[in-house]
């Protein structure tokens, strides 16, 4: 098993972890810090399998870079949202579902 | 019951993709070599920033429009609530803040000339401008941004203008973003001036907007 390999199964398992998280989280903050999760996951797929035969590939490295700013944006925008939301109403959380 | 269903879930989707993984074969497009083949051309020696600023420019113009889309909505949703004054921080803190802002502002220039043969480059140079403003802002030596004026405005489009006027004028060439080879690495070094002064003001602007009293509006 390569290194690029590992980065990539890694990464798979950082994707779930934070795929569960955005599921299950009502709590705004950490649901934006699980959509990071899964986000850091696919940038670990996509380095980590370019990577499996070999030396690194710049295409999916270039990609990944292009990628992480677009996510700070994402977040920046989402946490903007959530501060609006809590002065408005006073809360971090979404509501509950009915079968919570 | 849900919180079970969606674990059992992930744990299944994960597993699948691990399998998937450990069975893939030999990627079936390899552009290693093409990248390499072609990097005399590129203007730049860095296989990244050639990728980045050359092969496929036209995800980093698409980037820059999407970070000026996000700041926009943020001044959207902001609205007009008054700055909130900078609270000063531990003098000791504040010193070490004034010590480190002209390095930080040294390695943004290093790293944006390095972009072009070494690991470096726009985003990672406005991304070190961006850090040292918001490190001013937290020991309270500059004030959070209100609305911005004219200047600020320029500033934040100066990236994305750039290149959309280079992209609009290289159009004749006869693609997207073909540089002619003769010019390809200064007209790369002019995108990325650009890249790095908006960049770094969308960046900051992203926290320093935001650092406003909501609870006074």
């Amino acid at each position: 098993m390569t290194s690029g390999l590992l980065f990539a199964l890694a990464g798979a398992a950082l994707f779930a972890m934070g795929m569960v998280g955005v599921v299950l989280i009502n709590q705004l903050l950490r649901r934006i810090l699980a959509f990071n999760l899964m986000g850091s996951g696919a940038f670990l797929v996509l380095v980590g399998l370019a990577q499996r035969s070999g030396g690194p590939d710049p295409v999916p490295q270039a990609m990944v870079l292009t990628g992480i700013v677009v996510a700070v944006a994402a977040t920046a925008l989402a946490l903007a949202l959530t501060r609006k939301l809590y002065t408005l109403t006073g809360r971090l959380e979404l509501p509950m579902d009915a079968d919570g | 019951m849900k919180r079970i269903a969606v674990v059992a879930a992930a744990l299944v989707f994960v597993t699948a993709l691990i399998a998937a993984m450990l069975e893939l074969g030999a990627p079936a497009i390899d552009l290693r070599a093409p990248v390499a083949a072609h990097q005399a051309q590129s203007g730049v020696s860095h296989s990244v920033t050639a990728v980045l600023l050359n092969y496929r420019s036209y995800d980093t113009l698409l980037e820059i429009a999407v970070l000026l889309l996000a700041l926009l909505a943020i001044l959207a949703v902001v609205g007009d609530a008054p700055v909130s004054p900078p609270r000063a921080a531990h003098p000791v803190l504040q010193t070490l803040a004034r010590l480190a802002t002209p390095l930080m502002v040294v390695v943004a220039v290093y790293l944006l000339w390095a972009g072009a043969f070494r690991p470096g480059g726009a985003f990672q140079a406005g991304a070190v401008l961006a850090a040292a403003a918001v490190l001013l802002h937290l020991v309270g030596l500059a004030p959070g941004w209100s609305r911005p004026r004219l200047r600020l405005r320029l500033g934040l489009v100066a990236g994305f203008v750039v290149f959309l006027v280079m992209a609009a004028a290289l159009l004749p060439q006869g693609a997207l973003l073909q540089y002619p080879r003769a010019m390809a690495g200064g007209l790369i070094l002019l995108i990325e001036g650009g890249l790095t002064l908006s960049l770094a003001l969308i960046l900051a602007g992203l926290f320093l907007f935001l650092s406003r009293d909501e609870a006074a509006s």
